[in-house]
């Protein structure tokens, strides 16, 4: 339980003269759950990129494991990764987006079932199988036929979230899932993956404005401020007792505009 | 009534006339596909090849096109010791589908590049392989945005196979002439073509909308 799964290592990404994440160092322990909340531009969802791979770093390295993610060691040097190398890895990970990004074409259970069937060679009935577990789980099971836009926001984003657990990653990344929401609908996202965070040892890495939420389901709260961690600490104590004026600040703008 | 007696030779016309269309159609449907997806491609020679192909295509005359492809063409092969005499059939077709194939190929590559970024993110993210991610995910969503301009082409390729008569091949335009010459009825027989040309036009139309409704019925069920 001790062992780290994630590792930043003075990583730094830039978008041209802008620096997104600032030599930042980072740590998730496996089955740890951890919310990264911050202003927006903090670099907080780039963090989840960078992950996910969808987001090259420009300095520094990323560990996943015992693996750097973006290199390869070769001969006791680092080079970076080759696309067979970034396949490998990003089977570890999940992603669960702020926009769904749901495939149109596909019914629900096909959303779900084309990436183990595709990339992870699962049969077509095995991967119905897990499917509808899974979509039991999230209480979806009576939408399995349908298209992504018969379906509202808050059940298409259990989709999401069903999808990207029907190829078993390690490590689950939440960007802001409930921010593209009708306010009604937040609860019942939320609630999908409060009962993962309970009953499952995944690693997960969450980026929210839901602070209460945030408060309830995770092991660890981190600030991010200027591609920075700025503070992090138990939830309770960061957000009763924050050591950090810019923490303060923060807090304080987010829970008075709710 | 003289008019019925021209229908028979008519007809004969609008059949050589429909073949041409949907053999060079289809041709061009393939090219259209193979050169937009190639124009994409992250290998420079695939991408060059593809942009010269749609670019010489595109800014040459088609009636040009099909007198080199007929009249050129095996000349060239004559110089250098190959029989490269094609039969006005598949010069014809050869020539229209490769000259829609280049207008539909930007149809094709504008298409693809029109689906969200997003819909690419969540492929990696589910680790499919780029040509996974294209022809799993891009291409199903592009396709159903690809045929009303598709329609237009085909329209326009059914309208260009007029040309061909100038090789000899016997289509509408073709034996309009030729009966033209012998009975010296102008009105009467242009008169018909105009109409026998739109009414396939009219089919064609009403094809391709089936053909768009069959593409996009994810769409339909979306509403």
């Amino acid at each position: 339980m001790s062992e780290s799964i994630i590792k930043f290592d003075k990583v730094v990404k830039r978008f041209g003269s802008l620096t997104v994440i600032d030599e930042l160092d980072f740590e998730v322990k496996r089955g740890e759950k951890v919310t990264i909340i911050g202003p927006s531009g903090s670099g907080k969802s780039t963090v989840l990129r960078i992950l996910m791979t969808l987001e090259s770093i420009s300095d520094g390295v990323v560990w996943i494991g015992d693996e750097p993610l973006w290199h390869e060691q070769k001969n006791g040097s680092m080079v970076p990764a080759s696309e067979a190398h970034l396949r490998k890895m990003r089977g570890q990970l999940g992603m669960v987006f702020q926009q769904f990004n749901l495939f149109p074409h596909m019914t629900v259970l096909r959303n779900i079932t084309e990436a183990p069937v595709r990339v992870g060679k699962l049969s077509k009935a095995e991967a119905k199988d897990r499917a509808e577990e899974l979509l039991q789980m999230v209480g979806l099971s009576d939408q399995a036929n349908k298209y992504p836009h018969q379906l509202s926001g808050g059940q298409q984003q259990r989709v999401g979230i069903a999808r990207a657990l029907a190829m078993r990653p390690k490590i689950m990344l939440f960007d802001e899932p409930t921010s593209a929401l009708d306010p009604e609908l937040v609860g019942e996202v939320l609630n999908v993956i409060g009962q993962l965070a309970e009953e499952h040892d995944l690693t997960m890495l969450l980026v929210t404005h839901e602070m209460r939420f945030a408060r309830e389901v995770s092991d660890r709260v981190c600030f991010f401020d200027r591609g920075k961690i700025k503070e992090e600490a138990a939830p309770d104590e960061l957000f009763t007792n924050p050591k950090e004026e810019r923490t303060r600040e923060f807090l304080k703008a987010v829970l008075e505009e709710k | 009534m003289e008019w019925i007696s021209y229908l028979n030779p008519l007809m004969q016309g609008a059949w050589v006339t429909i073949e041409l269309t949907i053999y060079s159609t289809i041709l061009g449907a393939l090219f259209s596909f193979a050169f937009g997806i190639g124009k994409l491609s992250k290998n420079p020679l695939i991408s060059a090849v593809s942009i010269g192909y749609i670019e010489i295509f595109r800014g040459t005359s088609l009636l040009v096109q099909l007198f080199w492809l007929y009249f050129a063409l095996p000349l060239v092969g004559q110089a250098i010791g190959i029989d490269l005499r094609l039969p006005p059939v598949i010069a014809g077709v050869l020539a229209l589908s490769l000259n829609i194939g280049a207008y539909g190929a930007e149809v094709v590559r504008g298409a693809i590049q029109a689906v969200n970024k997003d819909q690419y993110e969540a492929a990696k993210a589910l680790n499919f392989t780029p040509r996974q991610a294209l022809f799993r995910v891009a291409l199903p969503q592009a396709i159903p945005e690809m045929m009303p301009p598709f329609g237009n082409l085909a329209i326009q390729n059914l309208k260009d196979t007029a040309l061909v008569s100038l090789i000899s091949l016997g289509d509408l335009a073709f034996r309009a002439e030729q009966l033209r010459n012998f009975t010296q009825d102008s009105t009467t027989i242009y008169t018909l073509v105009l109409f026998m040309y739109f009414g396939m036009a009219l089919v064609l139309t009403a094809l391709m909308k089936l053909l768009e409704r069959f593409v996009g019925r994810w769409r339909a069920a979306a509403r």
